[in-house]
């Protein structure tokens, strides 16, 4: 178990920088998550960490020792690679046991180590198999437990579910946020889909375009995205924006004229130079609710209806075009072609400058906040 | 078009390809069937009805005795059979180690020792047989096995880091990684992944390389005709005279040497068939 500091952390091909310094600081034990979108540099960085790609810039510390040019053997990490890559000639006994043996370890205590990997992943009675023989989800539970046996400092695991099917990916997440709680070991865990990233982790890393957007829980990525980027990625289904026109400014609360709605007070901190410039309302599909009763109301007409049966999504198009996502109970009756006025509480709203940077929220409801 | 057409027109496309593949099959086979059934017969059977089967008139074995008595057979047969092992052993270990950097390291460079070494495909070796029996000879290796054996890893070393290079290419480059996750050190990820996993690849270089070393009468004519370091093409000519050639000799030798070759290649084509790599990624 150990932590792990990321300084400055470059990485490019040739011309093309693909990481442009990334800072982060992983404390012992902790469950980290990088999630962001295709190519945004999260497996390169997990990569990096492992030592299967050289660095071009900056430290990485393991457990206080720079590891800059050491090799994976030496690093104290262990790899779960998303397609498994278990050793297909080898038994699973073998595959876990083979990194052991090279280090001359004795047969008593290896076999120890196997078989308590092995009962922790339920694979006793298939130690005896090839990968061959085995479901995708025993193979990659095979895999883990080739990570387990080798008692490393920082666990990496590169997108483990992406070739599960959907229940199984489920059984197979629960059983990964069980070994963190039993363990309790460092992990490193990259995925694109933000529902893993907010399930498993302790602390998730927002990623885009090689940088890091926004470090922190699930619940603070949530309620208080820092950038539009975050707000849209972190939730689903995603966040409704919708460009909005800035009224007026006073101490604590903005005035802004919503497309197809009235004018709404929300409790932001905006400078005001910003009067008249145009911002981007961001409110969750389930923070909106069908009726006038929020300070913040939208009027659409239905395009599309999905009943998932303890929810339904309605699909609202906007005088101005946009979209807006609301969720409606699983009971409504509401049909494809229909008007609806929808609304939400003005402490669930988020707002956007023209650069996508967010605006301060002045005294968030609890129940729109991170707090406990 | 309904089903019922697609799978007549299926069916006939299949009738055709297979005609073809029989024919050919029929026209490589026969010279070999030829040698062998007229190695058990008499001199005059050979004569008279040379595509016939043995009969109770024809039916001999005295080509068989004739060689195995009176010549050097099973010298010849040792010989051969040292050679094309050794060869075999050393190529593949030189080849698949060569492949292996090839296909896993970058350095500079790398491209052009490929290209270098591939040339050695399409230009034949024994285009430069005066300059090999100089060595040969500067080297004191004349009549000696070495010389062969060192001429043949030669021949067979591009074609077979070619072939293993493709197929080392085709293995995931997360077994690799997984592997060095694991501690594994280069070597012992060649010896014990790398190598099992391109079995199928590894018998295919066998195969290819250890015929035309069996077959092969060039070099050992040249390089090792002496006394006791005759391979056992070689060995065969002793029956084939300018003025008479003993054909039952000759036929019945030939018919002899096909068996290890088709022995070894019975073991390598078992590896062939088999499909390794699966469950190993998805």
């Amino acid at each position: 178990m150990a932590d792990l500091k990321l300084d400055q952390i470059r990485k490019s091909y040739g011309a093309v920088d693909v990481l442009h310094g990334i800072d982060l600081d992983v404390k012992d034990g902790e469950f980290v998550v990088f999630v962001g979108p295709s190519g945004c540099g999260k497996s390169t960085l997990l990569r990096i960490i492992a030592g299967l790609e050289d660095i071009t810039g900056g430290d990485l510390m393991i457990d206080g020792e720079l590891v800059n040019t050491k090799s994976p053997r030496d690093r104290g990490i262990a790899m779960v690679f998303q397609s498994y890559a278990l050793y297909p000639h080898m038994t699973v006994y073998k595959n876990m046991a083979f990194g052991l043996k090279l280090d001359k370890q004795d047969k008593a205590a290896i076999d120890a180590r196997v078989r308590e990997a092995a009962r922790i992943l339920q694979l006793d009675q298939l130690l005896d198999r090839r990968p061959s023989e085995l479901s995708g989800g025993q193979r990659q539970r095979v895999a883990i437990g080739r990570a387990i046996v080798r008692q490393p400092k920082v666990f990496l695991f590169d997108e483990p579910l992406s070739n599960l099917d959907a229940a199984l990916r489920v059984q197979t997440r629960i059983e990964i946020a069980k070994l963190h709680q039993d363990l309790k070991s460092t992990i490193i865990y990259v995925t694109h889909d933000q529902v893993e990233a907010m399930t498993l982790a302790d602390k998730i890393v927002v990623m885009n375009g090689g940088n890091v957007e926004q470090v922190g829980s699930p619940m603070q990525l949530y309620h208080h995205p820092e950038t539009r980027f975050v707000a849209g990625f972190i939730g689903s289904p995603a966040m409704n924006f919708t460009s909005v026109t800035i009224d007026g400014v006073e101490q604590g609360k903005v005035t802004v004229s919503v497309p197809g709605g009235v004018k709404s007070v929300l409790p932001f901190d905006v400078p005001a130079s910003e009067i008249g410039s145009q911002v981007e309302l961001g409110i969750r599909p389930e923070h909106l609710s069908l009726g006038d009763q929020g300070e913040l109301t939208v009027n659409g007409e239905v395009d599309v209806v999905e009943k998932l049966g303890d929810s339904t999504y309605l699909y609202l198009k906007l005088a101005n075009g946009d979209r807006v996502t609301v969720r409606a109970p699983g009971h409504s009756r509401v049909k494809i072609g229909e008007t609806v006025t929808a609304s939400a509480p003005a402490g669930a709203a988020h707002l956007f400058n023209g650069q996508g940077k967010a605006f301060t929220k002045v005294d968030c409801p609890a129940e729109f906040s991170a707090e406990d | 078009m309904n089903f019922a057409n697609i799978r007549r027109e299926d069916a006939s496309r299949a009738v055709i390809v297979h005609a073809i593949l029989l024919t050919y099959t029929l026209v490589a086979l026969y010279p070999i069937f030829l040698v062998v059934i007229n190695a058990f017969k008499t001199r005059k059977g050979i004569f008279k009805d040379p595509m016939g089967l043995p009969n109770a008139d024809t039916f001999s074995l005295e080509g068989f005795t004739k060689v195995l008595a009176k010549s050097n057979f099973e010298l010849f047969f040792y010989n051969s059979f040292t050679v094309t092992i050794v060869t075999i052993v050393i190529v593949l270990l030189l080849a698949a180690m060569a492949a292996w950097a090839l296909s896993e390291y970058k350095f500079p460079g790398n491209t052009v020792l490929a290209l270098y070494l591939a040339i050695g495909i399409m230009v034949p070796i024994r285009l430069g047989s005066v300059s090999i029996l100089n060595l040969v000879v500067d080297m004191g290796l004349v009549n000696t096995l070495t010389a062969l054996v060192l001429v043949y890893v030669a021949q067979g070393l591009p074609l077979a880091i070619f072939i293993l290079t493709e197929f080392m290419h085709q293995i995931p480059k997360d077994l690799k990684e997984a592997a060095r996750c694991d501690g594994v050190g280069e070597f012992k990820i060649f010896f014990a992944i790398i190598l099992p996993l391109i079995r199928p690849a590894v018998a295919t270089v066998a195969v290819f390389t250890m015929i035309p070393i069996w077959n092969d009468l060039w070099f050992p004519l040249i390089l090792a005709p002496g006394d006791g370091k005759q391979t056992i093409t070689l060995g065969v000519q002793q029956f084939i005279g300018q003025y008479v050639t003993d054909w039952n000799a000759v036929l019945a030798s030939l018919s002899l040497a096909i068996i290890p070759i088709l022995i070894l290649y019975l073991i390598f084509s078992r590896q062939l068939i088999r499909g390794l790599t699966s469950g190993a990624v998805k």
